[in-house]
C-alpha cells in the first residue's frame, strides 16, 4: 500500500487535523516508510487466523438496568464551548 | 377478499420500472437505563439534565454495558425468528457531528448480536416474506436544535447513549404500500414484546430508506440512494415516490445515478443531496478497545425464548380457529396486543363473531373520532360483551343498540342498567306486535290496497310505521315476518 498526497489530506480531515502542504510532503514520506514496515506482516498466510481484537478470554462484563447517573448538567456544560443554562452550544450546523 | 395483483410500477417513456427498497429501522430499546450509562432514558426530560459523563464522553470513561438492553435485542431477534449469535462484537463507527462528542458511535459491524431472520406481511395479494439481514445494538446520538439561536445550534446529550436496535432488511421491499406494512408489523411485534414503545411521534421508531429503480423483469439491481432518517410512515412513502420517480428520469435521460446520502425534505416534498455526508462512509470501524467480545450463553436464549408472550401472526392463527373470524379480521383484531385483549375478553363473554364486527366498526370509529387508544376506552370490555350480548339475544336491535352504545360512551353505564332505565327493550311479543301492526294497516287503507295491486315497495313504508310508532324498538325481524303475514290476508 502507498499513499499520495491526496490519501494523506483525506484521512487528515477525517482526523480533523489541519495539515499545511508543506507538511503533507513530509507526512506522505514518514507515512509511507511506516507502511512499508509494517507490510513485512503480509508475508506471513493469516488466512485460518481470526483478527485478534483482545487478549483477555473474557467476556463483556455487564450492569443491571437501572437508573444510577444523571442529573448533573452543570457539571456536564462545564467544557462546553460556549453555553447558556440549558445547551451545549455550538457553532451553526445545518443541512 | 378478492385477491389483487400486485402493481406498483413506474411508468418511464421507455417502459415500466420496479422500485426495489431496503430498510434500516432505527428503534429504540425499553429500558430504564442508557446501554453504556446508568442515565436515564425517560421521553421529555430538561435538556441535557439525563447525561452522565459517559454520555457526554469525557475522558477516562469507562462504558459498561446494561444486560436489559443485551434481553431485549435477544427478544427482538427471537420475534423476528432469526439467528441469535452467541458471540458478538462492539466496534466504533467514526463520524465528526455536533452532537456526537465521542466522535465515535459504539455499533456492532462484522459481528452483530442477531443475524438472518424473517417478517411475514398481509398484502392484498397474498402473504409477502421479508427477510431480515440483521439486527445490531448501538448508541444513539444527541439532538441539535437548529431554531433557537440565528448562528447557534443548541446540543442536547439526553438521547446520546440510549440503546438503538438497527433492524436491517434485505432489499425485498417493493412498494411504499410494503414499507407501510413492514413497519407496522416489525412494530406491532416489538409492541408485543415489549422491547420498543414504536412512539414514531418521540422519535422511538425512524429508518433510513434505500431506494433504487430497474427496468421491469431485470435481475441486477440498479444503483442506491440511501434517504437518511425519515421518522414517519407518510414521509417514508413519500420519499419513496418521489426519489423513484427522480432515478428513472435520470435513466431515461441517459443520466448516471450516484450513490449517495440523500435527506427528505418534509416542507418541499423532494429529496436532496446531503454534500456533508460526502465523507460518510469512511467510518473506519474497528473494535471498541473498551469493550470485550459480547458472549451469549445458549441458556439464556433458551430461557428467553420460553419467556416470549404469543405473537402477532400465530395469535392470528388462533383467532382464525377459536373464535372462526376471517383473516382480514383477524388481522386488524392482533394488530396492537391491547386491541387483541380486549377482544379476547369481550369475546370470552359474549358471541365471538358479532365481538368483532362491533369493535370493529362502532367501538373503532368512537376512538378513532376521540384520537383515544384502545387501553382508555370509555367502554371496559365487560360492559362492552354485555351489548354484544344483548344484540345477540334480541334484547335490543341493532339501531338502539347504537344509541345505547353512545350513551355508554358518555356515562360508563353499564349496558343493562341503560336498557332498563330508559325503556329500550326490543319489542319482541308476536301478540303486542300484531296489535300495532294492525292498527297502522287500518290507518293506511288506501296504502295497503295499492301495495295489494302490485306496488310492493311500500314495504318499507309499513316497516317504517311500525318503527315510529314503536320508538325504533320492534323486534325488526318480528315486524317483516307479520307484516307479510297481515298484508297476504
Amino acid at each position: 500500500m502507498s499513499l499520495d498526497k491526496e490519501k494523506i489530506k483525506h484521512v487528515a480531515k477525517l482526523a480533523r487535523i489541519s495539515v499545511d502542504d508543506a507538511k503533507v510532503e513530509s507526512l506522505t514520506k514518514d507515512l509511507n516508510s511506516i507502511f512499508k514496515f509494517i507490510e513485512q506482516l503480509n508475508e506471513l498466510n493469516t488466512d485460518k487466523v481470526e483478527p485478534l481484537t483482545s487478549i483477555l478470554n473474557q467476556s463483556l462484563r455487564s450492569r443491571k438496568d437501572e437508573i444510577s447517573d444523571g442529573k448533573i448538567r452543570e457539571k456536564v456544560l462545564k467544557n462546553s464551548p460556549k453555553e447558556n443554562e440549558e445547551f451545549f452550544v455550538v457553532p451553526k450546523v445545518v443541512e | 377478499m378478492s385477491k389483487e395483483k400486485f402493481d406498483y410500477f413506474i411508468k418511464g417513456e421507455k417502459g415500466k420500472y420496479e422500485v426495489v427498497i431496503g430498510l434500516e429501522v432505527h428503534a429504540q430499546v425499553l429500558s430504564k437505563s442508557k446501554l453504556f450509562s446508568g442515565s436515564s432514558t425517560k421521553f421529555g426530560a430538561d435538556p441535557n439534565n439525563q447525561v452522565s459523563l459517559i454520555d457526554s464522553a469525557f475522558p477516562g470513561m469507562l462504558p459498561v454495558i446494561n444486560e436489559e438492553c443485551v434481553k431485549q435485542a435477544v427478544r427482538t431477534g427471537l420475534g423476528l425468528n432469526a439467528k441469535i449469535n452467541n458471540y458478538s462484537v462492539f466496534d466504533r463507527k467514526n463520524y465528526f457531528y455536533a452532537d456526537l462528542p465521542q466522535g465515535y458511535q459504539i455499533s456492532q459491524y462484522k459481528n452483530p448480536i442477531v443475524g438472518e431472520g424473517k417478517v411475514l406481511l398481509d398484502m392484498p395479494y397474498g402473504s409477502k416474506e421479508i427477510g431480515i439481514e440483521r439486527l445490531h445494538l448501538e448508541q444513539d446520538a444527541g439532538k441539535s436544535i437548529h431554531d433557537m439561536d440565528p448562528s447557534n445550534t443548541y446540543v442536547d446529550l439526553n438521547r446520546s447513549g440510549i440503546a438503538l436496535m438497527e433492524i436491517v432488511s434485505k432489499p425485498d421491499l417493493r412498494s411504499p404500500d410494503e414499507v407501510n406494512a413492514y413497519i407496522k408489523k416489525l412494530r406491532s411485534i416489538m409492541r408485543y414484546l415489549g422491547t420498543c414503545d414504536g412512539n414514531m411521534q418521540e422519535g422511538s421508531l425512524r429508518a433510513d430508506v434505500n431506494v433504487s429503480v430497474r427496468k421491469e423483469g431485470d435481475k441486477n439491481f440498479g444503483t442506491r440512494c440511501e434517504i437518511k432518517n425519515v421518522n414517519s410512515i407518510k414521509f417514508m412513502q413519500m420519499a419513496i415516490e418521489y426519489e423513484a420517480a427522480r432515478q428513472v428520469e435520470l435513466i431515461e435521460n441517459g443520466k448516471v445515478i450516484d450513490q449517495e446520502t440523500r435527506l427528505f425534505d418534509t416542507k418541499k416534498n423532494e429529496t436532496r443531496s446531503m454534500r456533508s455526508k460526502e465523507d460518510a462512509h469512511d467510518y473506519r470501524y474497528f473494535p471498541d478497545p473498551d469493550l470485550l467480545p459480547l458472549k451469549l450463553e445458549q441458556k439464556l436464549i433458551d430461557d428467553l425464548k420460553k419467556t416470549l408472550p404469543e405473537l402477532p401472526d400465530k395469535k392470528k392463527e388462533r383467532f382464525i380457529k377459536e373464535y372462526g373470524l376471517n383473516a382480514y379480521e383477524a388481522n386488524v383484531l392482533v394488530s396492537e396486543k391491547e386491541i387483541s385483549d380486549y377482544y379476547e375478553e369481550v369475546a370470552k363473554l359474549s358471541d365471538k363473531k358479532l365481538a368483532a364486527t362491533w369493535m370493529m366498526g362502532d367501538l373503532f370509529a368512537m376512538l378513532n373520532d376521540r384520537g383515544l387508544d384502545i387501553s382508555k376506552s370509555p367502554i371496559s370490555a365487560k360492559h362492552f360483551a354485555e351489548l354484544v350480548q344483548a344484540i345477540k339475544s334480541g334484547e335490543i336491535s341493532g339501531r338502539i343498540a347504537k344509541e345505547v352504545f353512545e350513551i355508554m360512551v358518555e356515562s360508563g353505564d353499564n349496558p343493562k342498567k341503560i336498557i332498563e332505565s330508559k325503556g329500550m327493550k326490543q319489542q319482541s311479543d308476536p301478540k303486542e306486535l300484531e296489535k300495532m301492526i294492525n292498527e297502522i294497516l287500518s290507518k293506511n287503507k288506501d296504502k295497503v290496497d295499492q301495495y295489494k295491486a302490485g306496488k310492493e315497495k311500500l314495504f318499507g313504508f309499513f316497516v317504517g310505521q311500525v318503527m315510529k310508532l314503536s320508538g325504533g324498538k320492534a323486534n325488526p325481524q318480528l315486524t317483516n315476518e307479520i307484516l307479510k303475514k297481515l298484508l297476504k290476508g
